[in-house]
């Protein structure tokens, strides 16, 4: 059987000043497959995707799209050749419709204008042959995270492209959201066309792609039919060693009550409510997972109880003491802890040294300061214990934090957090972009911190990071938690319907409700 | 690794010197003028003698003060632009002070003057540290205002209430007391040939205790790593519970009274008293010394005696050669555009320098 390769990448190599990020990468997609790249953060799978899209020339090597040479590496020449690439972060303008944002910069005119009619007609064949279920005439803004991504693939077909990649395309969704997707994913599939996709949810690639692809450090270490293999033996091509995907649980034996926030509201920029009358609980030796979509008032709810953000009413005490509104190094000085969501903008200084990174927020305290000064030795003294126990790398305290790899920076942030033995620790999406083997770690410290007496606060939009972990387990929605479970006693099925306001089984492929609680009016743009 | 990227912070400006001087060279030979013979009237200006190294030092010592302001608001993530401001008013404050001293002995006098120096600088640089904390306003913009006031504001003084009395000179009568010595008499006893006209005083003394008392602050103190956290990943600094407004207004407190230490050599150990418009650009030519000395305390003392041997150096060639001491002006200009220049190229080459290395190290790996 003669088989034609829509993709066929040959020896690409790229070399960025820091890493090798491609070397030698051959890649083989048929045509009409859904194919998968699977791999680690830094193992090279976007690069590859940008030199497929033109993006980035490769430092050698060769691309051949339904056989002919890419002699050019540039977007246009890759989007004639049938290229179209739906990005992890939208392009979209919020402020025009659907029809309006698919024809942007390829608009069809009648004489100088533009046939408005016509644009409409397309978008609604286009939709109505794949399942899209959008309305043309509808304001991006009042679109949901999911319809956003569907309106980003059909303005990739819209340009003629046969062959699709999709960077991360679950990262923002809910489970239903995904289920959909995929249905629009193999509907492409079956017109002939082909999908690229990458990933690093293993569960995603069994389940939808024909043939997936693992790299690791910028090489092709497996290549593999999906239905052949396992989660598991994807993950050691992956890592390169046997990793433990789902840790265990103990059952929690919980104490007294830690945090107890009620009544909880905050005002966000436009003067909108982000958090409207939440309550939590979390006693000692548990964990309280916070499931929903992103978004959804769970980074204000940690903000509050940080210390970073002002709550407009309600409360919040920690055994027993009021800190509502309190300062942070106030809320951290009583033994609250805080792995922050976004690692490298709050929970590190890159520049600073390991040793530095280490004493962060204790900088003011024995044994690191007194009478003002830094006392360097014991600084160095609790960095090499820390490095030590928590196998940090490279281990060498005078190392800067940017130069550690992505593992290691969130290793550093709990190995920090958690020696200051903490009554409550609150962690948020402590393991996003953090390689499958360091999350082993993080879900294990995690429990360990439980099983010490701390509560611990968990916001993750990975639901099964939610399940895997959490005694009970909250689900915010605009602002809200519209529902609380026992740990074991709900389905991720559940979850996500909940996390999208449909607990009541609503399908939420129906235009989402409007961002901005103040401006409900459905947008409807002259034409 | 981090060796390189070390000896890159040094040897950075030691290449954009001397591709400075390159470009200078060729200047002056398009004047019609040997740059060998120019450069070595400069050198031996500055070189040649006792009395010329003690000009560079008189020199580069106001200018340590105000580099060091702008290095230090820098860590904390500030553009101290305000160092001329600041100056004016701790010269000012600190020749006021000085006249009502008379009687006072000068183990009193001194220390208090060099005091309200430091206040004196460290009030007017408080002023856009609070408006940034409080207001988020843009700090380059008002210590730039901040300038214009305190140059205003002294001149005003000084002409219409403080000027010396019979005096043409818009200048204040002499301090009564807190006269910082000249170091000639010392240097003679030890056997240093300076002549007594030198006016190297006492000041250089107190700037490099300055560079080590900013040294220290930096990394030896709890404030001084809160400053750097702040400048570096102010995010980071509030999650850890660092008072962050309060850290940017310490930081342009303790800046503000670097550059009001130019008093101490301007005032205290120079003139005696203040005269308007004396500084002509000390404050500015600090922005250029910590660009060069990278904005750390030993880079600054450096980079402020080498702009201290081109201005030295730069009489000699005004009196001996057809070339304007204006080339001087345009050395200093030159070196520093190459320094940015140059820290930008030597910063990328490092980064392929390290990724090769990492790769022989990976290949090493996999061939074991």
């Amino acid at each position: 059987m003669p088989e034609t390769n829509a993709i066929e990448m040959r020896g690409i190599t790229k070399r960025y000043p820091r890493v090798l990020a491609n070397d030698r990468v051959d890649l083989d997609v048929r045509e009409g497959e859904i194919h998968a790249i699977v791999g680690e953060n830094g193992a090279g799978k976007s690069t590859l995707m940008k030199v497929l899209y033109g993006l980035v020339p490769p430092d050698a090597g060769e691309v051949r799209l339904e056989g002919k040479p890419l002699v050019r590496h540039r977007p246009a020449d890759a989007i004639r050749a049938g290229v179209g690439m739906v990005h992890q972060h939208f392009m979209l303008v919020d402020t025009l419709t659907v029809a309006e944002n698919v024809i942007l910069g390829e608009e069809p005119t009648r004489g100088v204008v533009i046939d408005a009619a016509a644009a409409r007609e397309r978008v609604e064949t286009l939709s109505g042959e794949y399942g899209f279920e959008l309305d043309p005439d509808e304001l991006i803004e009042n679109l949901s995270v999911g319809l956003e991504q569907r309106v980003e693939i059909v303005k990739v077909l819209y340009r003629g492209a046969r062959i699709l990649i999709l960077d991360e395309p679950t990262g923002v969704l809910t489970p239903q959201e995904v289920r959909e997707l995929f249905g629009i994913l193999r509907a492409l599939r079956e017109s002939g066309r082909t999908i690229v996709f990458i990933t690093h949810k293993l569960d995603e690639v069994i389940e939808l792609a024909d043939r997936v692809t693992v790299m690791r450090d910028g090489r092709v270490t497996g290549i593999v039919d999906a239905a052949q293999t396992t989660k598991e033996e994807l993950a050691k091509m992956m890592v390169g060693r046997y990793v433990l995907l789902r840790v265990t649980k103990e059952e929690g034996s919980p104490g007294d009550t830690v945090l107890s926030v009620s009544g909880l509201s905050a005002a966000g920029r436009k003067g909108t409510e982000v958090l409207r009358d939440v309550d939590i609980e979390i006693r000692s030796g548990e964990v309280l997972g916070v499931a929903g979509v992103q978004g959804n008032g769970q980074t204000e709810l940690v903000e509050i109880i940080t210390g970073l953000r002002r709550a407009s009413s309600g409360r919040v005490t920690l055994n027993g003491a009021d800190i509502t509104n309190r300062s942070p190094r106030h809320i951290r000085d009583l033994g609250v802890a805080h792995i922050p969501e976004d690692r490298q903008a709050r929970g590190l200084v890159l520049d600073f040294t390991i040793a530095e990174n280490l004493v962060l927020g204790r900088q003011h305290r024995e044994p690191f300061s007194r009478l003002g000064r830094l006392c360097l030795d014991e600084m160095n003294d609790h960095a090499a214990r820390l490095i030590e126990e928590h196998d940090l790398r490279p281990a060498d305290p005078a190392t800067e934090a940017a130069n550690l790899s992505g593992g290691n920076q969130q290793k550093l942030i709990v190995a920090r957090e958690f020696d200051c033995e903490p009554a409550l620790l609150v962690a948020s999406q402590p393991t996003r972009g953090v390689d499958i083997g360091a999350v082993e770690f993080v879900h294990t410290s995690l429990l360990s911190m439980r099983d010490a007496g701390a509560a611990v606060l968990l916001v993750s939009a990975e639901l099964s990071e939610i399940m895997t972990l959490s005694d009970r387990i909250a689900v915010m929605y605009r602002g809200a938690i519209v529902a609380t479970f026992d740990g074991d006693a709900v389905g991720e099925e559940e979850l996500g319907l909940h996390m999208t306001g449909a607990g009541a089984g609503r399908s939420e492929s129906q235009a989402a409700p409007p961002r901005a609680a103040g401006a409900p009016q459905r947008g409807r743009a002259g034409s | 690794m981090d060796r390189w990227t070390r000896y890159a912070g040094v040897l950075s400006p030691i290449v954009a010197v001397a591709a400075a001087f390159l470009v200078g060279g060729l200047v002056v030979t398009a004047i019609g003028e040997s740059p060998f013979r120019v450069y070595a009237i400069l050198f031996r200006g500055a070189f040649g003698s006792v009395d010329g190294f003690g000009l560079v030092l008189f020199n580069a010592c106001p200018l340590i003060f105000t580099g060091l302001a702008v290095a230090f608001a820098f860590r904390a993530g500030l553009f101290n632009i305000g160092g001329e401001g600041q100056l004016y008013i701790g010269s000012f404050l600190c020749a006021w002070a000085g006249l009502g001293l008379a009687g006072v002995p000068w183990w009193i006098a001194v220390p208090v003057l060099i005091a309200v120096s430091a206040v004196g600088g460290a009030l007017w640089a408080s002023v856009p540290g609070m408006l940034k904390a409080r207001f988020g306003v843009h700090e380059v913009i008002n210590t730039i205002m901040m300038n214009f006031i305190a140059i205003g504001l002294t001149s005003y003084l000084v002409i219409n209430i403080f000027k010396e009395p019979a005096q043409m000179t818009p200048q204040t009568a002499e301090i009564a007391s807190g006269h910082l010595p000249r170091l000639a008499g010392a240097l003679q006893a030890v056997g240093i040939p300076m002549p007594s006209a030198n006016p190297l005083n006492a000041s250089i003394l107190i700037a490099l205790a300055a560079v080590w008392v900013a040294w220290f602050i930096l990394y030896r103190t709890t404030f001084g790593y809160e400053v750097r956290a702040v400048g570096l990943n102010q995010d980071a600094a509030e999650s850890a519970g660092i008072n962050v407004r309060r850290t940017i207004v310490l930081a342009m407190i303790t800046s503000g009274a670097f550059a009001g230490l130019v008093a101490t050599n301007e005032v205290m150990g120079f003139r005696h008293r203040f005269l308007d418009n004396f500084s002509s650009g000390i404050g500015f030519m600090g922005i250029a010394v910590a660009l060069l000395g990278k904005n750390t305390p030993l880079g600054v003392l450096f980079a402020a005696l080498l702009f201290g041997v081109l201005n030295a150096g730069a009489l000699e060639v005004d009196v001996f050669t057809d070339v304007p001491r204006e080339l001087i002006l345009v050395l200093q200009a030159v070196t520093i555009i190459l320094v940015v220049v140059g820290n930008e190229i030597f910063v990328r080459r490092i980064a392929a320098r390290e990724a090769r290395a990492a790769l022989a190290d990976t290949q090493a790996e996999e061939a074991a």
